[in-house]
């Protein structure tokens, strides 16, 4: 009986995983960079709505308020840190991802301090299943991702932008010589992907009401997994990796030890990384000179 | 061919002679008070951090590679001599100290313990694009630092107590110019160039037939066997070892370092390693501040000087001394040559 209590947290947990997986895939497969500053937005996107609720604004404005800010923020960091160094070395990219995140974390830590603020109940109640109790949390959660993923499919499948965006990650050239901004079509997958971190927050802040400035470091690298894990590149990539990671999670926490559970999901990296380095999703790239 | 090897001869025995005296001068100051025992602590930790730093740079600057996780083999080096110093005794063999020989033996099994870690990581992690690795690694010390909290021999999370103060100028500067020489020779080796020509380009290296796999392993258990070195001294200065103590911003630290020398320039490091360990330590009012300046450092190089301070700059003694020579003789000639008119002397 346990084990579909477990397995419900693990859904829950794992659609918040795959919401940010899918910012570090749409980013990763337009300029093949490992966006590690993503999970530092989802930390910055909650400072925001705590500031929000904690002024007294409704819900829906400060969760709007939060989208927008991640938003901003997300094409600020591209257009500032990322674009000088598009044709440059994939490590000068990498350590400036790296700079990124460290600036965000240790601003936040010398503005708001590094105690944990107490994130206020948004979701409240829940109703009973049989003799198992389910929070309303995990339904909205579970709802709202299900909703912006099939939003995502849809969008990135029959919008002209959608379709300028996979032109881009499939051949940036070849996409530039056919009429696509190159530019505005990577500074709206900041866009879409820092928006998604925002919700991610606010959501994650539901079921962990912890807000810190480094609430985001180790969480973000958990969704990259998530996004290696199901394949990089791949919206469905993205579901499958996050709510395997959301999955194997829970039942870590709750058969063994949440000492654990850190451990666990980087070994499954490593593990896939050994078996399948594409991901269960993804598709094989070949390099080619 | 015979005249090269003369010269490297000749500067080796130069670069000899200047860490002998370099080494007597600060033991002498040392043993005479004129340092005292809070810059003697600070020197010791600025060569910790050289050898840490020197050593990433292998991976990081001449492999073109980006480890996350150089933290997580210091740990292992720095449990792994420290468990064994704690746990065993060795008598006094003639005039060698037993304690030194097993301190020599501790930091010696915490660098082959870093880099059969090392080994074990990259040959899954190295098969694979510069990304996955720095992930792959970054998991690797998250992993590693779990395992320490919750195993019993480590500590767990109480930490590791009651490790003698073993890390002297001495030890310090012994397995410095150890690294800095391995890791000189190495990269001017046919090794070396062959790990340079995996940074310059994976696919053309390997179309030549470099072994891409062989020579990153190579690099990586290099750079992890020098860095369970650092740790086991690191270990055995601050006497007390918790699984905080190598988190993920201590790689960041060593990568700043790094980075801010020159990728690819072993006196980059150096110079970065002393600056960025003296400048906290000296002004306590900075340490808050420490972190934001060091990432910001990081994007502002990257973007504006992406080879560092340095760039493959390397300083070199013999180059020094030889230009410094000839402006000698250069000077009372020239007006000599000057008056008598005529006599160009190239």
């Amino acid at each position: 009986m346990n084990l579909i209590n477990h397995l419900i947290n693990g859904i829950h947990v794992g659609s918040i995983y795959a919401l940010v997986a899918l910012g570090y895939n749409m980013v990763y497969g337009i300029v093949k960079l490992i966006n590690f500053a993503h999970g530092d937005i989802i930390m910055a996107g909650a400072y925001v709505a705590f500031f929000a609720l904690d002024a007294g604004l409704p819900t829906v404005v400060a969760v709007a308020a939060s989208v927008v800010f991640c938003v901003l923020l997300g094409v600020v960091i591209e257009k500032v840190a990322y674009r000088p160094l598009r044709k440059s070395a994939k490590i000068s990219l990498l350590i400036t991802a790296i700079g990124i995140s460290l600036l965000l974390e240790n601003v936040a830590q010398k503005l708001f301090s590094a105690t944990p603020r107490l994130f206020p109940k948004i979701i409240s109640g829940g109703f009973y299943l049989g003799d198992r109790q389910i929070s309303m949390t995990t339904i909205v959660t579970i709802v709202v991702s299900a909703v912006l993923m099939a939003l995502l499919t849809v969008f990135v499948k029959t919008t002209n932008a959608g379709k300028a965006m996979r032109a881009v990650s499939e051949d940036t050239e070849a996409a530039q010589l056919m009429g696509i901004n190159v530019d505005n079509t990577i500074s709206m997958t900041f866009a879409i992907g820092s928006g998604l971190a925002a919700i991610a927050a606010v959501l994650y802040c539901c079921s962990y009401p912890q807000v810190y400035p480094t609430m985001g470091a180790l969480f973000g690298i958990k969704a990259f997994i998530a996004a290696v894990l199901g394949g990089i590149g791949s919206i469905p990539g993205a579901v499958v990796g996050g709510l395997t990671i959301g999955i194997a999670e829970a039942l870590t926490k709750g058969y063994l030890s949440s000492t654990w559970a850190d451990a666990i999901v980087f070994s499954l990296l490593i593990v896939t990384l050994l078996l399948k380095p594409s991901g269960i999703l993804g598709r094989k790239v070949v390099e080619k000179v | 061919m015979e005249k090269n090897l003369r010269s490297f001869f000749r500067r080796s025995t130069l670069n000899v002679i200047l860490c002998v005296a370099f080494f007597a001068a600060v033991s002498y100051m040392i043993s005479a008070k004129i340092l005292n025992r809070y810059y003697t602590n600070i020197i010791n930790l600025v060569l910790i951090y050289i050898i840490a730093a020197v050593s990433l740079n292998l991976t990081c600057g001449y492999l073109g590679q980006l480890p996350l996780g150089h933290a997580g083999f210091m740990s292992i080096g720095a449990y792994t001599a420290a468990i064994i110093t704690t746990h065993f005794t060795l008598p006094d063999i003639g005039p060698v100290s037993g304690k030194a020989l097993l301190f020599l033996i501790a930091t010696v099994a915490g660098g082959v313990m870093a880099m059969a870690a090392g080994v074990l990581i990259g040959l899954p992690a190295l098969r694979l694009k510069g990304d996955y690795l720095a992930i792959i690694t970054l998991a690797f010390g998250e992993i590693i630092r779990v395992l320490v909290q919750n195993i019993k021999i480590t500590g767990g999370a109480m930490g590791l107590g009651g490790i003698g103060k073993y890390t002297n100028f001495g030890w310090g500067f012994f397995w410095t110019v150890i690294v800095v020489a391995f890791t000189y020779l190495l990269i001017n080796s046919r090794h070396g160039r062959a790990i340079k020509s995996v940074r310059e380009d994976e696919i053309a290296a390997e179309s030549v037939g470099i072994n891409l796999t062989y020579y990153k392993i190579v690099a990586f258990a290099g750079a992890a066997f020098f860095a369970g070195v650092s740790g086991s001294l690191f270990a055995h200065h601050i006497c007390y070892l918790e699984p905080g103590n190598f988190g993920y911003n201590m790689s960041i630290e060593m990568l700043v370092m790094v980075v801010l020398g020159g990728l690819g320039s072993i006196s980059g490091s150096i110079i970065a390693a002393t600056v960025l360990t003296i400048i906290p330590e000296v002004l306590q009012s900075f340490a808050t501040w420490k972190m934001i300046i060091y990432s910001l450092l990081l994007v502002v190089v990257m973007i504006f000087k992406p080879s560092g301070l340095m760039g493959d700059y390397e300083f070199s003694a013999a180059r020094l001394i030889s230009r410094m020579l000839r402006r000698k003789e250069a000077a009372p000639k020239l007006p000599e040559n000057y008056t008598e008119g005529g006599e160009s002397d190239d």
